[in-house]
C-alpha cells in the first residue's frame, strides 16, 4: 500500500511540478488540480509501472488519491 | 438569415447499417443496430475494444478500377462511393459552366490512416528503406473531397473541415452558406472516416471512452461510445437549380450555427452547445417551438449526454417536453469525423417520412435524461424541422437545421 501511495505522490508530483510531500492520501483530484483526462493519464501510467489493467468503469469511478491508491492495491495483491 | 433557399436532391451512405439509403434507412426504421464484434484476429497486439460498427458487404474491386484503387484510401473510396449515390439520386449532369459554380466540402477527423498506418509499419517494423510513393497524396485529408471533385469535374471551391467529430457538420454548414449566399449554386458535402487501424484503435482504448459493450446513449447504464466506419455525401443545391432541372427535392437545409467552448480540450461546455443550438435557430429565422425532432449528438459517454440534454432543456424551454430527441451512433456507431454526414442523411430521411429515429440499445431510465428520447422503436410524428447536433473534442460545436420542403 505504501509503495503503491509513494507512486501516485511521484507521478502526481512530477506532472504538476509540485514536491511529492505535498501530496497527501486525503486528497482529491480536485483539491490536486487534476480534471478527468488528469486522471486518466495518471491511472494509465500506475497501470503500465505495476503490470495491471483497471477497468473503464471502475476508472471513472476513482477521484482521490485514496480510491487510487486502494484501487491498485486490490489488483496488485491479487496479481 | 436571407438568401436562396437551399435544398437537398441527392443522398449517398455507406455504413455499418447498409451501403445504400434504403437499405440504411430500413435498419433505422426497424432498429437494428450495424454494432458487432471487432475482428482481433488482424490485429498485432490484443486491444480493449470489443465491439465496432463496421462497413459491411464491401468489396473494393467491385467499385473501383484497380488503378484508382491505388490511389484511394478507403476513407476517400468511401467518400467517392457515397457522392455517387447521391449525384445518381439527384439526377444532376455536371457541364463544365455548372461545375465551376459546385463546391465540394467534406469533413474528416484523421484522412488516410489506413495508409499512414501501413507506411509507419513499412519503416518501422519492416525497416524498409522508404514509403510507398502515393503515400502523402492518399493519407492527406482533403483526398476524399479532391477525389469527388476530379471524378465529377467539380471546378469550384474544395476543401476539408478537420474539427474531430464536428467536422462533417461544418462541412455541410460550410457549403450551405457557400450556396445561400451565391458562391456555388451546387455542393457535394458530407463525409467520412475510417478509424479501425490498429494504431488508432489503441489510441481510443488508451483515452478510456469506448464502451466495453455497446452504445447506450441517454440510458442510466451507459459506459461509453462505440467506434464506427463509413461516409455519406449529399447534393445541395438552390431551390431555384433543382426547380429548373426538375429534380425531387427531399427537403431544405434553413440554418446553421457554430461556437466553440474556449475551455476544455475534452470536457464539453453546456453554454457552447446551447448557443450553437440559438445561432442555429436563428440562422434559420425559426423559433424553439418550431422543432420537433433533434438528432443528437450523444456519443453514449457519461459526460455528453447529460450535459446535452441539459443544454436542450435550457434552449428549448417547456417545449423540450414536446419535441423528441435520438442518437442514431447507437445504430451506426460514432464515425468520428464522418458521423455528422450520416446523421446529416439520416435527419433528411426522417424529415421527409415523418419518422423518429430511434435510440437503439435503451435500458434504464437516466432522470438527467428525462425527454423523449425515442427509445428501441422508430415511430412516426409530424417533423417540421430538425436539428442535427456535432460536439467535437477540442471543445468544436456545430449545429445543422433541416426543415420539410414547402413550395412557399
Amino acid at each position: 500500500m505504501q509503495e503503491i501511495f509513494e507512486k501516485v505522490r511521484a507521478i502526481i508530483a512530477e506532472k504538476k511540478g509540485v514536491d511529492p510531500s505535498s501530496v497527501l492520501i486525503t486528497d482529491s483530484f480536485e483539491d490536486l488540480n487534476m480534471d478527468s483526462l488528469d486522471s486518466v493519464e495518471l491511472i494509465s501510467e500506475l497501470e503500465d509501472h505495476f503490470q495491471v489493467n483497471i477497468p473503464n468503469q471502475e476508472l471513472l469511478q476513482i477521484k482521490t488519491v485514496k480510491e487510487a491508491v486502494e484501487s491498485l492495491s486490490k489488483l496488485v495483491t491479487k496479481g | 438569415m436571407q438568401g436562396r433557399r437551399v435544398v437537398v436532391t441527392g443522398l449517398g451512405i455507406i455504413s455499418a447499417l447498409g451501403n445504400s439509403v434504403d437499405e440504411v434507412w430500413d435498419n433505422i426504421v426497424q432498429c437494428k443496430s450495424g454494432i458487432g464484434p471487432l475482428d482481433h484476429s488482424i490485429y498485432p497486439l490484443p486491444i480493449k475494444i470489443n465491439n465496432v460498427a463496421q462497413v459491411k458487404n464491401y468489396e473494393p474491386t467491385a467499385h473501383f478500377e484497380k488503378k484508382d484503387l491505388d490511389m484511394l484510401d478507403r476513407f476517400a473510396q468511401y467518400c467517392l462511393y457515397a457522392a455517387r449515390q447521391a449525384v445518381n439520386q439527384a439526377g444532376i449532369a455536371f457541364t463544365p459552366e455548372l461545375g465551376a459554380r459546385t463546391a465540394v466540402i467534406t469533413g474528416t477527423s484523421i484522412g488516410g490512416e489506413f495508409t499512414h498506418d501501413k507506411a509507419l509499419s513499412d519503416l518501422y517494423l519492416e525497416k524498409k528503406g522508404r514509403a510507398h510513393p502515393f503515400t502523402i497524396p492518399m493519407i492527406m485529408p482533403n483526398a476524399g473531397a479532391s477525389q469527388v471533385s476530379m471524378a465529377y469535374g467539380l471546378t469550384g471551391p474544395a476543401y476539408t473541415v478537420s474539427t474531430a467529430c464536428a467536422s462533417s457538420n461544418h462541412a455541410l454548414g460550410n457549403a450551405f452558406w457557400l450556396v445561400r449566399n451565391g458562391i456555388c449554386d451546387v455542393a457535394l458535402t458530407g463525409g467520412s472516416e475510417t478509424p479501425l487501424t490498429f494504431g488508432y484503435l489503441k489510441s481510443w482504448e488508451a483515452i478510456r471512452v469506448v464502451a466495453p459493450d455497446t452504445c447506450r446513449p441517454f440510458s442510466k447504464n451507459r459506459q461509453g461510445m462505440i467506434l464506427g466506419e463509413g461516409g455519406a455525401m449529399m447534393v445541395i443545391e438552390t431551390l431555384e437549380s433543382a426547380k429548373a432541372r426538375g429534380a425531387r427535392i427531399l427537403a431544405e437545409i434553413t440554418g446553421f450555427g457554430m461556437t466553440s467552448d474556449a475551455s476544455h480540450i475534452t470536457k464539453p461546455s453546456q453554454t457552447g452547445a446551447e448557443h450553437a443550438m440559438i445561432n442555429a435557430l436563428k440562422d434559420a429565422g425559426l423559433q424553439p417551438s418550431d422543432i420537433d425532432y433533434i438528432n443528437a449528438h450523444g456519443t453514449g459517454t457519461m459526460v455528453n449526454d447529460s450535459m446535452e440534454i441539459a443544454a436542450i432543456k435550457n434552449v428549448f424551454g417547456d417545449h423540450a417536453r414536446e419535441l423528441s430527441v435520438s442518437s442514431t451512433k447507437s445504430l451506426h456507431g460514432h464515425v468520428l469525423g464522418g458521423t455528422s454526414a450520416l446523421e446529416a442523411v439520416i435527419t433528411t430521411l426522417a424529415v421527409m417520412n415523418d419518422v423518429l429515429p430511434p435510440t437503439a440499445n435503451f435500458q434504464e431510465h437516466d432522470p438527467e435524461c428525462d425527454l423523449d428520447i425515442v427509445p428501441n422503436a422508430s415511430r412516426p410524428k409530424q417533423i417540421r424541422h430538425a436539428l442535427s447536433n456535432s460536439f467535437a473534442f477540442g471543445g468544436l460545436n456545430a449545429v445543422v437545421v433541416f426543415s420539410k420542403y414547402k413550395d412557399s
